[in-house]
């Protein structure tokens, strides 16, 4: 349902080419459509001299070029001794103002194929150990729920999701891995992810897809975006190799 | 015209202002380390100010250079020299014979900026030829230079023919020739004192302890070996929470100085991540950002409050700054 509720925030200077909006002090979904509805606008509506935001669990910071604020003279402000963060804060609270915000959007939802185990989840086994489970049951619970993506980074296209069940929570690996490969699909704690580069990691390794995450070429370069809802399907690594010849 | 990497030194890549809209992607800005540096070594050429140039690091390459070519070198000094000519900074360069450039000590900085008339021919990658090292994207095949590599050169742009028609005139001696005029250099601090930091208070600043406020601005840190594009480790007075607090991951900047658990401040840099769950002590202001990529592990640095206005007004008083020396290059060329 759409809902007209006013939505409160602070704001806070990020250095003197930025603004930090914060939405709130937990992570839940709430916080997260809010958030979504604030970047939805700032992505068709870029005030002049925003430069770009980036969107976390319960925050925005908003880039901006302090000249180019001030040269435009943004009429809200035209006149008075204000500095271009005040200026700038003025039209984030009109733009918040006026915004409505969905709490049972229809995400997009993906589907991620995910070869299991084997030499593509070499910690399957251990996930399944730790938590008193087969490892057909623990894919079974990783396919079975839907993910959000409360957030993009740490690397090019990671989500940071939100939704795994509790059943199959596993600390991190005492000893980080060097090398995790791209496409790499981990749990570590209660937050599942996959990795879109090889990057060195801490994670639980249970599976692979040969879905390319970042594709610096294409607009836009990754698969997943903030708001999207994550669906994991397993197939075989016969499946998984033929996917690639066919991609390539 | 083309430029061959003959020997690649510790670390050079191309880099311009930064790749700018992608960070919502997880994708980091990247850029030149010191933005000024970068940006004068384009004006100097009659480039576009955000063109890309080789930003080379400590110990730097030798280059095969085309006769023809026109460069300036700007940033930290790395004893750039042609046969045993050392070739003027800070101020175009036309390279009259196929000649051997090579950089030697460090003298003074870290990190030189060559830039050449027309920019390098290298395709962008969203929006940007910067090199994102990590994610092997940008720059030159997403990687730094390497022995062999070639660089192509597009094309002088029309603004800087009368400069070449100047240079090439005088002095008919020697493998180039440069103006006798240059652009003043960028503080970059010499000698042992620490450098001044200015910075704005970070979003988590009351949350310190009060003890780690007051020796954050009181003492000094030292930049040590464990630094890099992404940031710099600092090592001083251990920096503690008044109480622990599991903090969310929240979007960072450039300059922000952020405190993981074992107290030890981090200054996060051009190849920083977009986001991080440490809290944030400082924000170093924009205008100090090229002198401390021009500071080597070793060097030692002081943080001092300013006020936001006073960091917007430092903000504006360099861009005119620059204004006024892209206007003063111009009329040096009629």
């Amino acid at each position: 349902m759409q809902t007209k509720a006013k939505i409160a925030v602070n704001l806070l200077p990020l250095g003197e080419t930025a603004i930090f909006v914060e939405f709130g002090k937990e992570i839940k979904p709430e916080t997260h459509y809010k958030i979504k509805s604030f970047t939805d606008y700032l992505e068709t509506h870029p005030f002049p001299g925003m430069v770009e935001y980036v969107a976390a669990f319960c925050s925005v910071a908003v880039y901006y070029d302090p000249l180019k604020v001030k040269t435009m003279g943004l009429a809200d402000t035209k006149g008075q001794d204000v500095s271009v963060y005040e200026t700038v804060a003025v039209v984030v609270r009109k733009i918040l103002d006026k915004l409505e915000y969905s709490t049972d959007p229809a995400p997009r939802i993906v589907k991620i194929p995910v070869s299991y185990g084997g030499e593509f989840g070499p910690d399957l086994d251990y996930v399944a150990k730790y938590n008193k489970l087969t490892a057909q049951e623990v894919i079974e619970i990783h396919t079975g729920g839907q993910y959000l993506v409360y957030m993009i980074g740490f690397a090019p296209g990671f989500p940071y999701l939100g939704g795994m069940s509790e059943k199959i929570a596993t600390p991190r690996r005492e000893t980080p891995r060097m090398s995790i490969p791209a496409g790499a699909v981990g749990i570590a704690g209660m937050q599942t992810g996959v990795y879109p580069i090889s990057t060195p990691g801490g994670w639980q390794l249970i599976g692979r897809t040969p879905v390319a995450l970042f594709c610096p070429d294409k607009n836009p370069p990754t698969l997943l975006q903030a708001g999207d809802s994550i669906r994991f399907y397993s197939i075989s690594p016969e499946e998984y190799a033929a996917y690639g010849e066919e991609n390539q | 015209m083309s430029i061959t990497v003959v020997r690649p030194g510790l670390l050079t890549t191309i880099q311009d202002l930064g790749r700018y809209g992608y960070q919502k992607y997880g994708i980091i800005v990247s850029g030149g380390m010191d933005p000024y540096s970068l940006r004068m070594a384009n004006l100097l050429v009659g480039n576009a100010e955000g063109e890309a140039a080789q930003e080379i690091t400590m110990m730097g390459p030798v280059l095969q250079i085309e006769a023809g070519t026109l460069l300036a070198i700007t940033g930290g000094n790395l004893s750039p020299v042609i046969g045993n000519t050392p070739v003027p900074m800070w101020r175009p360069v036309y390279i009259k014979k196929d000649s051997v450039l090579r950089f030697g000590t460090c003298k003074s900085g870290c990190r030189s900026y060559l830039s050449v008339a027309g920019g390098y021919n290298i395709p962008k990658i969203m929006n940007s030829k910067s090199t994102y090292l990590r994610a092997e994207v940008g720059g030159f095949q997403g990687r730094a230079l390497q022995a062999g590599d070639i660089l192509e050169t597009n094309n002088s742009p029309e603004i800087s023919s009368k400069l070449l028609r100047k240079l090439t005139k005088h002095d008919p001696e020697g493998a180039f020739s440069a103006t006798p005029w240059y652009i003043g250099e960028n503080p970059v601090p010499l000698g042992s004192g620490a450098t001044t930091l200015r910075v704005l208070r970070g979003g988590q600043f009351d949350q310190f302890t009060s003890e780690s406020k007051s020796r954050f601005f009181d003492e000094e840190y030292k930049i040590t070996s464990k630094s890099d594009r992404m940031g710099y480790r600092l090592a001083g007075p251990i920096l503690q929470l008044a109480k622990p607090s599991d903090m969310i991951s929240e979007a960072t900047a450039l300059g922000t100085v952020q405190v993981p658990a074992d107290g030890n401040p981090i200054l996060l840099l051009a190849d920083r991540q977009t986001t991080g769950g440490y809290p944030k002590i400082a924000q170093v202001v924009q205008v100090d950002i090229a002198m401390v990529a021009q500071l080597k592990p070793g060097a030692s640095v002081r943080f001092q409050e300013i006020s936001l206005r006073e960091a917007e007004q430092l903000f504006f008083e360099r861009e005119k700054a620059v204004e006024q020396i892209r206007t003063a290059i111009h009329l040096r060329w009629e």
